[in-house]
């Protein structure tokens, strides 16, 4: 759309004296350094996300709003929910409700005709140009509804062949559908494996539904296992990327997700995504039910961290309900109701959506190339001092959210190394009044991101702010519509030099709560 | 005898329809029904029933004591 290009290009670009031109030349000198052929990304370790994914990967990945952390403040992704069937039953879901892999119990998806739902893919992407990617995920198991799964893809690939197709599983059918997943050239296979020791997913899956017979206990979670890796070894053979999605279940397969890991990296899998149980009473789960807690904020990063030397982690996957529609915490799903979608006259325009992706491209690379720049300051500073800092944002990279608008933070970490994406808390059904009126909304983000020492806004009330500041968090707006990572850089920088000043006492912050619901925000 | 689904507990997710041996199963206003003409409690095709197999929900797909036993 026309208003969006404009808004794009009229993003103040960093006043750090420097206009795009002469950024993206720095950035060319500055390829020298170990750029890997190919990629066209510059990679000493402060590139756009590439980290250590090898170069054809990331050409495939690096537009991918899930697999990319930094492509997904650029780019859109969305799910559609065809494929209600499934065919094993695990304790964090209650299927009343969406399916518990991607998106978050307690809220029901709209059941869509995969005919409704290639409409409603078209429209979002003529709508939404920097809608990239199609995910087909729960409630449910696509490759339990294969035939509704694959017709959709066959519609969408028909008319829109530049937007990529993704679907996740739980992977019990994958091996039976790997050729046709290849068929389809679906670029993208998210597996949810939250075990590979059949006594720790006795405790996780109660049964699954397996050539006509339901299988219980160990024998179900062993066939489960095997079918799993078997599944996820014939989709890396034939070159299809694949990622693991796990849940991390605490006092069950906390410590063996290391293990876990491990398997799936061996076989091939390219990202591992840990994520924290959801679980309250309300969602009717078995693991809601019994009691069973979630992990806090730090012990996922603890757990993270331990992996993260085995492979890739994706720490930015925030659960979006499965029919969620839109960039970054974003959801857009309300414009796009079956009742309007029907309605609308959808015309395909492929031409004006690579326009818009080109001015997006440029807008990464002097992001990229800002931070680049920063870290050069940072040159020669060896610290242990680590802190994290919660930024408000609203994608393009910068801090650009006021802070009683935000539905959720994205934290990075500051370290002498630079700034590194760590995750996000999300805090919008907070302020739904999920805890009523008397809890204000700072005090609900300060439980969210007690553990950070600054948070980044564009723009703060006097109220919340002295109220951060009690709670020992620097609210700061003075980075107001900078890029995040070259502000995160900055702000490290100066608070090394007030500690060796005298100024300031570095003090480790405390452990933060991870919020129990879906994202639903409006 | 024939099954049936208890229609308050059916979440409508659709994964007995096509396990089904012979077609009984369909949809009606957002959940399940079975029609117990066609319905052979899956005798002769398999040693449990499918539908209750796949369900998710406990004790949604049940005997209707309403029919005799099917005999084939
Ligand atoms: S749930 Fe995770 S993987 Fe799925 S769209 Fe959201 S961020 Fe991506
Ligand atoms: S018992 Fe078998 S035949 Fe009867 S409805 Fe269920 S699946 Fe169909
Ligand atoms: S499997 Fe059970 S819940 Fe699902 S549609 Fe059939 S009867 Fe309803």
């Amino acid at each position: 759309m026309e208003g969006q290009v404009v808004s794009l290009a009229s993003i103040p670009t960093p006043n750090n004296g420097k206009n795009l031109e002469e950024i993206m030349q720095q950035k060319a000198e500055h390829q020298g350094c170990g750029t890997q052929g190919g990629s066209g990304k510059a990679s000493c370790g402060s590139g756009a996300g590439q980290g250590d994914l090898a170069p054809e990967i990331w050409e495939k990945v690096k537009n991918h709003p899930c697999y990319s952390e930094e492509a997904h403040h650029h780019y859109a992704r969305m799910h559609v929910a065809v494929a209600p069937a499934c065919n094993i039953q695990c304790n964090y879901c209650n299927r009343k409700y969406d399916c518990a892999n991607e998106s978050r119990p307690g809220v029901v998806s709209e059941k869509l005709t995969p005919e409704q739902a290639a409409k409603k893919v078209l429209a979002v992407a003529s709508t939404i140009p920097q809608m990239t990617v199609l995910g087909i995920a729960g409630p449910g198991d696509p490759l339990a509804n294969p035939e509704k799964t694959f017709r959709t893809f066959e519609l969408i690939s028909q008319t829109a062949p530049d937007i990529k197709l993704c679907l996740s599983t739980n992977g019990l059918a994958l091996p039976d559908h790997v050729d046709t997943i290849a068929k389809y050239n679906v670029d993208h296979v998210t597996i949810t494996i939250n075990m590979v020791d059949a006594d720790i997913g006795a405790e996780i899956y109660p049964w699954i539904y397996y050539k006509n017979r339901r299988y219980k206990g160990r024998e179900a979670a062993q066939i489960l296992t095997d079918r799993q890796l078997q599944g996820l070894e014939m989709l890396t053979e034939r070159g299809i990327l694949c990622k693991v999605n796990s849940v991390m279940i605490p006092g069950i397969n906390d410590d063996h997700l290391v293990e876990v890991n491990r398997a799936v990296k061996s076989r091939g899998a390219f990202l591992h995504n840990i994520m924290p149980l959801i679980s309250a009473p309300e969602h009717g789960t078995v693991f809601g039910l019994n009691g069973q807690r979630g992990p806090s904020a730090q012990e996922l990063k603890a757990l993270q961290d331990r992996c993260e030397g085995e492979m890739n982690m994706m720490r930015h996957c925030r659960q979006c309900r499965a029919d969620a529609v839109g960039l970054l915490g974003e959801d857009r799903s309300a414009e796009f109701t079956t009742e309007a979608v029907m309605a609308m006259d959808v015309q395909y325009d492929m031409e004006s959506r690579k326009a818009y992706q080109a001015l997006v491209e440029q807008e990464r690379e002097a992001t990229a190339a800002a931070k680049r720049a920063e870290l050069e300051n940072l040159a020669g500073e060896y610290s242990d001092v680590k802190i994290l800092i919660a930024v408000a944002t609203k994608g393009s990279g910068r801090v650009n959210e006021h802070f009683g608008h935000a539905s959720e933070f994205q934290i990075y970490e500051a370290s002498s190394e630079g700034a590194k994406f760590v995750g996000h808390r999300r805090v919008d059904l907070y302020c739904q009044g999920g805890f009523g009126d008397e809890e204000a909304l700072e005090t609900v983000v300060i439980r969210a991101i007690n553990d950070c020492t600054a948070v980044f806004v564009a723009k703060i009330g006097g109220c919340p702010k002295s109220a951060l500041e009690a709670a020992g968090i620097d609210a700061v707006d003075r980075y107001a519509f900078e890029y995040i990572e070259q502000s995160v850089i900055a702000y490290y920088r100066e608070y090394l030099d007030m500690i060796r000043n005298g100024d300031l006492v570095h003090n480790q912050r405390g452990d933060a709560q991870i919020r129990q619901g879906a994202y639903t925000a409006a | 005898m024939t099954y049936k689904i208890v229609a308050s507990q059916c979440t409508g997710c659709s994964a007995c329809e096509p396990e089904c041996p012979n077609q009984a199963i369909s949809e009606k206003n957002g959940t399940f029904i079975i029609d117990p003409v066609k319905c052979t409690e899956c005798i002769g095709f398999f040693d449990e029933p499918q539908c209750v197999a796949v369900c998710p929900v406990d004790d949604t797909c049940v005997i209707d004591g309403a029919y005799p036993r099917y005999s084939a």
